[in-house]
């Protein structure tokens, strides 16, 4: 049995935003069974006794000290925007027609 | 022609004024004008901008200013690190063009050193793959032969060091990126320990396990950048605020009377090619007659070590490249003005990225997924803990731990394109070192006797005792130059001579 389908699969891809062909589907399909069947055996150790590990080092809430430095200007943040307008990010309409 | 020096070398030359930095830089780039089409090492040069910096190099050592001991030396940078104005890629066609507004810490220093940025190195596409063959704009070959693979992801600095296009280079090794590249092209590769090295401007792949270092064609000349590049860094919250372990000092000394050397019990055997396994064991006998004391230790749980990677940098993954959304920055496609922003982002993160890339997000996607969180990602994170354990308690036998870097020399291009896990595996021993934040070296030992292609030899050291791993490498790297009588690359065919 596989561990899983196509659909959801394609469910998958849809929450992160990539469009997918079928064809592209079906091959996805296959690879993340293969894949997902190896690193499940990650569950075989770990028992309910072993803390996990977000992260290598012991460090939180790191603040810098409140002073204002330079920052990027509004042209130098919208350098790289597809598309801008009067010092704003242009998007595409994201309410429906209706 | 200093080409073919050490960095070391070309840095002594420059302070006696033997050649000025301009000279130098436009050496190598006549050495990339020579080689580079069929290296394809390089995304982009920025030959007028570091003109400009090596003559300013100059005008100031004319002037008689105290400069850092690598000012006017040549380096060639991942393309994954930003550089104010410069085209910054990751490999990828979502980011085709872009041009970062600001430098990331590494750039910053290496320009404050005086060190000269030749350009941009390709990569696996945002760092994911073992091969250069995922990068959107077409493989690197590797320079000992141009039918294989110069290792990934960072292979465009791997291969620019064995083609003698730079003398230093850096890297990012999230899951061995800088070191298995290092192992397959005869080069020198360090993973700093985790927090050493400022990821400030470092493209996000998987944040908890990436992190530049330095690479090069010796340990002295790795350790030089190391020292350049590493220390604390207030814009990045993981930055350890310690200081650097004198990392020169320990490349130089060359004495390891007395330290005792781990052998990982599980990083050999099966899976691992007959001569990087004979390499590795004459390596071992030539630390031992060095005064090095040699004990076996066994780090079970690292069996898990790559199941519970890909399970990790996946999920780490999906949620970093979520910021690749055609709004700020990079591709936009099908914005036609009758598509929604969703469906824009949809279409543009299809077109943007590779396979690879996508499997990654999709995989990530599921094992963060309620329902599957616990069974995957919360599993994998457990098994984080069991391989930090196993390093702990291995590093109360010993000094180092060490390993060959990678199972295999370097594979023929396209031999394992289309079948990931037999990809994944090529980072096998070098994962683990990421999953607990230590310090990582690859450096050559040694031509595998059934292909005449290098083998690495990993040295592992404990989490800011960076020093250890250049001691170690230093020692070793010394020896066995003495065996060869010359240095490993002078075994590579030359390439600009074979045209």
């Amino acid at each position: 049995m596989s561990a899983i389908s196509r659909d959801e699969v394609a469910n998958l891809a849809r929450l992160a935003r990539i469009s997918i062909s079928d064809a592209e589907l079906d091959h996805l399909a296959t690879e993340m069974d293969v894949i997902l069947g190896a690193v499940a055996r990650v569950q075989e150790v770990a028992g309910k006794d072993v803390p996990p590990t977000s992260h290598p080092l012991d460090v939180s809430n790191v603040a810098r000290d409140d002073q204002v430095v330079p920052s990027l200007t509004p042209s130098e943040a919208l350098s790289g925007a597809p598309a801008s307008d009067e010092q704003r990010f242009k998007v595409p309409q994201i309410l429906g027609e209706e | 022609m200093m080409i073919r020096e050490s960095a070391a070398s070309m840095a002594a030359a420059l302070a006696s004024k033997e050649i000025s930095a301009v000279d130098l830089a436009n050496q190598h780039y006549d050495q990339i004008t020579a080689v580079d089409k069929d290296v394809h090492a390089f995304l982009y040069l920025d030959k007028e901008g570091a003109l400009a910096h090596a003559a300013e190099v100059d005008k100031k050592r004319a002037a008689g200013e105290k400069l850092s001991p690598l000012a006017g030396v040549p380096l060639a940078l991942k393309d994954v690190l930003t550089q104010k104005g410069i085209p910054t890629t990751c490999g990828s066609k979502i980011l085709e063009g872009w041009r970062p507004p600001y430098d990331s810490t590494v750039v910053t220093k290496l320009k404050s050193a005086g060190i000269v940025i030749l350009g941009k190195t390709n990569m696996d596409e945002f760092a994911m793959g073992s091969s250069t063959e995922n990068s959107a704009f077409g493989p690197t070959k590797n320079p000992w032969d141009l039918t294989r693979i110069p290792g990934g992801s960072g292979g465009g600095s791997s291969a620019s060091l064995a083609a003698y296009e730079a003398p230093l280079a850096i890297g990012t090794d999230t899951g061995g990126s800088i070191r298995q590249p290092a192992a397959v092209t005869g080069t020198v590769g360090v993973k700093p320990t985790y927090g050493g090295v400022s990821r400030y401007g470092l493209v996000a792949f998987s944040s908890s396990l990436d992190q530049a270092g330095p690479c090069a064609r010796s340990v002295l000349d790795t350790a030089l950048l190391h020292q350049v590049i590493a220390g604390f860094d207030p814009k990045d919250s993981t930055s350890i605020n310690q200081n650097v372990p004198d990392v020169v000092a320990a490349a130089k000394k060359q004495d390891i009377k007395g330290m005792k050397i781990g052998v990982v019990k599980q990083l050999s055997g099966n899976g691992y090619q007959k001569g990087v396994e004979n390499k590795f064991k004459e390596s071992l006998d030539e630390l031992v007659k060095l005064g090095a004391e040699i004990v076996e230790v066994s780090c079970p749980n690292f069996e898990y070590a790559l199941a519970a990677y890909y399970l990790i940098a996946p999920s780490e993954c999906s949620s970093n490249l979520a910021r690749f959304d055609s709004i700020r920055f990079g591709l936009r496609v099908g914005d036609d003005g009758s598509k929604s922003a969703e469906e824009v982002m949809n279409l543009t993160r299809a077109a943007g990225f590779g396979r690879e890339v996508k499997r990654r997000i999709i995989l990530g996607t599921y094992a963060l997924s309620s329902g599957y969180y616990d069974a995957y990602y919360g599993s994998a994170q457990k098994v984080r803990t069991l391989i930090k354990r196993d390093f702990e308690s291995a590093f109360t036998k010993c000094d180092v731990l060490v390993s060959p870097t990678a199972p295999t020399t370097a594979f023929k291009i396209g031999e394992k394109t289309n079948d990931p896990l037999a990809m994944y595996l090529n980072d096998i021993a070098t994962i683990p070192v990421n999953m607990a934040g230590i310090g990582g070296m690859s450096l050559p030992c040694g031509l595998a006797e059934e292909d005449n292609l290098p083998v690495g030899f990993q040295i592992m050291s404990p989490a800011m005792k960076d020093d250890r791993m250049y001691l170690v490498g230093g020692a070793l790297e010394a020896t066995l130059n003495n065996k060869w009588g010359k240095p490993i690359l002078d075994f590579a065919p030359n390439l600009a001579a074979s045209k």
